[in-house]
């Protein structure tokens, strides 16, 4: 090293490394980033810390063994894990679901972005430096949910309440009212969440014109969810495909303008909004009794070892709250997956953290970060 | 006016903290666990274990291995008892459950045939050490069906129903060859995709 490097102008390059461990990363993921003062000129995200091998373990037991393991993935949304998991080998072994079971499924699935989104805006403030308030605001309101959960499911988290051909049980006694009651009181909620945020000078501040992430490098990069609506492109697959029963709820497709951190937030709770939306007509249309298991999925769930589905492939995507949230299935005639493959939108979407942090400051990543809505279950799988 | 968001978002925590103190019913959403402790919902499930009735040698499983072939970590560990001619008896002498791997799935409970297999509502197991002492055994896991039908009083009545309709009584009948018939395999048409 000649005693000149002291004195001369280069810029001085310094490698910082955020996390594994660290409050902000929302689990074990690890930002390798290099800083010119406080601006990121290059960051490497590294991910793989909570590798479980959920593809090699499923492709080593029975088709319904994996069911409890999809919980695992984003533990916050067992619920659509299931549901896009189920859908998967029901195109596989052309199972078909009953009336009523569609919409309990579609009831979970919706419930279940209403958690997510409210927990990711108070995760989002958190990181923000809003300590807590708003995230136990919104655990409050998630604790209601979580309480139908465990009363129909019997787990709050890991609820493993799909099977093939429709769900495990039929609603509680009382499980009509108890969802009445959030969705009656959760716009209420939503009110007041506002009230509390939006016009909030700070978030603006903070998250208006961060990380703006561009149209054309959103659609390049196959983002998926409300990252990619909040940029403005009208891609829902609740509306691409009409999967489910998902046809016969009216419901629009919140989009944002500038693709900023602040368009990603709001988006959700518009979202959120949509959502209560369509539990009020589902929980108008909602057939009283029925079937909430077909006949082919009852024999499919009786002896879950020796069930073997035809041979062939299959993909089943639903819009998760994260986005495309796909689960690929190759079966050779074994009682097990020949190949089980998931493509899960959390994974995707941190792929251009990158291009959304250059040239921002250190602490603006990390509400960037928070912004994408990962969850490192299903990143590092 | 700026700075006004940030006085009306100060309304909502300053109304939720007098909320709390003039209506706690609304305004405390939280309890004094371990003083307090909230109810579970029937249907809750923790761990699993196994019925007797009447005295814990009388238990309903018959050792035929469904469950620890099904559960999918594999946790159950049988091993069936044999008399003295050495042959193999409806009755498990090793039933171990190692609590330390289950995943509270409840797959164990589903497959099991002889409904001998139910979970439990219990949640306070920490231990000191996480081998031997999350390691449950027979003894550990037996409890009456009393217990299951004080915990859980619509799935018993709807499982006691049924088994009434099939005619099982008291102990598990032992049925010709315990483990069931496979499912018949699906001759659906080929999944189009
Ligand atoms: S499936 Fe039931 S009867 Fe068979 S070994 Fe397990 S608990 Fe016993
Ligand atoms: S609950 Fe699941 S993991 Fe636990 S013993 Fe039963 S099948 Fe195995």
């Amino acid at each position: 090293m000649s005693d000149t490097a002291v004195h001369s102008q280069e810029p001085q390059l310094l490698e910082v490394s955020i996390g594994p461990q660290h409050p902000s990363t929302h689990g074990v993921f690890r930002m390798n980033v290099v800083l010119d003062g406080e601006t990121i000129v290059k960051l490497k995200p590294v991910m793989g810390y909570l590798h479980r091998n959920h593809e090699q373990l499923a492709e080593n037991m029975s088709y319904l063994a994996s069911m409890p393991y999809t919980d695992r993935l984003d533990y916050i949304c067992s619920m659509t894990n299931n549901f896009a998991y189920a859908m998967a080998v029901e195109k596989l072994a052309g199972i078909d679901v009953p009336e009523r079971a569609q919409y309990i499924r579609v009831l979970m699935a919706e419930l279940t972005r209403l958690i997510n989104h409210t927990l990711l805006v108070g995760f989002l403030l958190n990181d923000l430096g809003a300590f807590f308030t708003p995230t136990l605001y919104a655990f409050r309101e998630r604790e209601k949910i979580l309480d139908f959960f465990e009363a129909t499911a019997g787990s709050r988290m890991m609820c493993n309440y799909f099977r093939f051909g429709g769900v495990k049980a039929d609603l509680p006694a009382g499980g009509m009212e108890q969802v009445k009651e959030i969705v009656k009181n959760y716009s209420r909620f939503l009110d007041e969440f506002e009230r509390l945020l939006t016009s909030n000078e700070i978030l603006r501040s903070r998250c208006q014109n961060v990380g703006i992430l561009s149209k054309e490098l959103a659609v390049n990069a196959s983002i998926t969810g409300p990252i990619l609506r909040a940029s403005g492109v009208n891609y829902d697959i609740r509306k691409v495909d009409k999967y489910s029963i998902y046809d016969r709820f009216e419901f629009k497709v919140p989009l944002g303008k500038v693709g900023d951190v602040y368009d990603r937030y709001y988006v959700r709770i518009l979202e959120m909004r949509e959502s209560i939306k369509i539990l009020q007509q589902l929980l108008k249309q909602m057939p009283e009794k029925g079937e909430i298991l077909s006949a082919k999925g009852a024999a499919a769930a009786k002896s879950p070892r020796m069930w073997k589905p035809p041979a062939g492939d299959a993909y089943g995507r639903i819009e998760s709250p994260k986005g495309e949230l796909g689960f690929y299935l190759v079966s050779d005639g074994s009682p097990k997956p020949y190949r089980y493959h998931v493509r899960p939108p959390s994974f995707i979407n941190i792929t251009i953290l990158e291009d959304m942090c250059l040239g921002q400051k250190v602490a603006d990543a990390i509400v960037i970060l928070g912004s994408v809505d990962i969850v490192l279950g299903e990143v590092d799988r | 006016m700026f700075g006004f968001g940030v006085l009306k978002g100060m309304s909502v925590t300053l109304w939720n903290f007098i909320l709390s103190y003039v209506y706690p019913k609304k305004g405390i959403t939280t309890v004094q666990y371990p003083e307090q402790k909230k109810e579970v919902e029937e249907r809750f499930r923790n761990f699993p274990f196994l019925v007797y009735e009447g005295a814990p040698d009388n238990m309903r499983c018959v050792a035929c291995d469904i469950c620890s072939k099904e559960c999918p970590p594999k946790c159950i560990y049988i091993i069936p008892e044999k008399d003295a001619q050495g042959r193999v008896q409806k009755k498990p002498a090793t039933f171990d459950i190692d609590y330390a791997i289950c995943m509270n799935c409840g797959i164990c409970e589903e497959v099991c045939p002889f409904d001998a297999i139910f979970m439990d509502h219990e949640y306070e197991l920490a231990e000191y050490e996480r081998l031997s002492s999350l390691l449950y055994h027979k003894e550990d896991l037996l409890k009456p069906v009393e217990h299951f039908a004080k915990i859980r009083p619509t799935d018993y009545g709807r499982i006691e129903a049924t088994r009434a309709a099939k005619g099982v009584k008291g102990r598990a009948q032992p049925v010709a060859g315990a483990p069931p018939k496979p499912a018949e395999t699906q001759q659906s048409p080929p999944a189009t995709s």
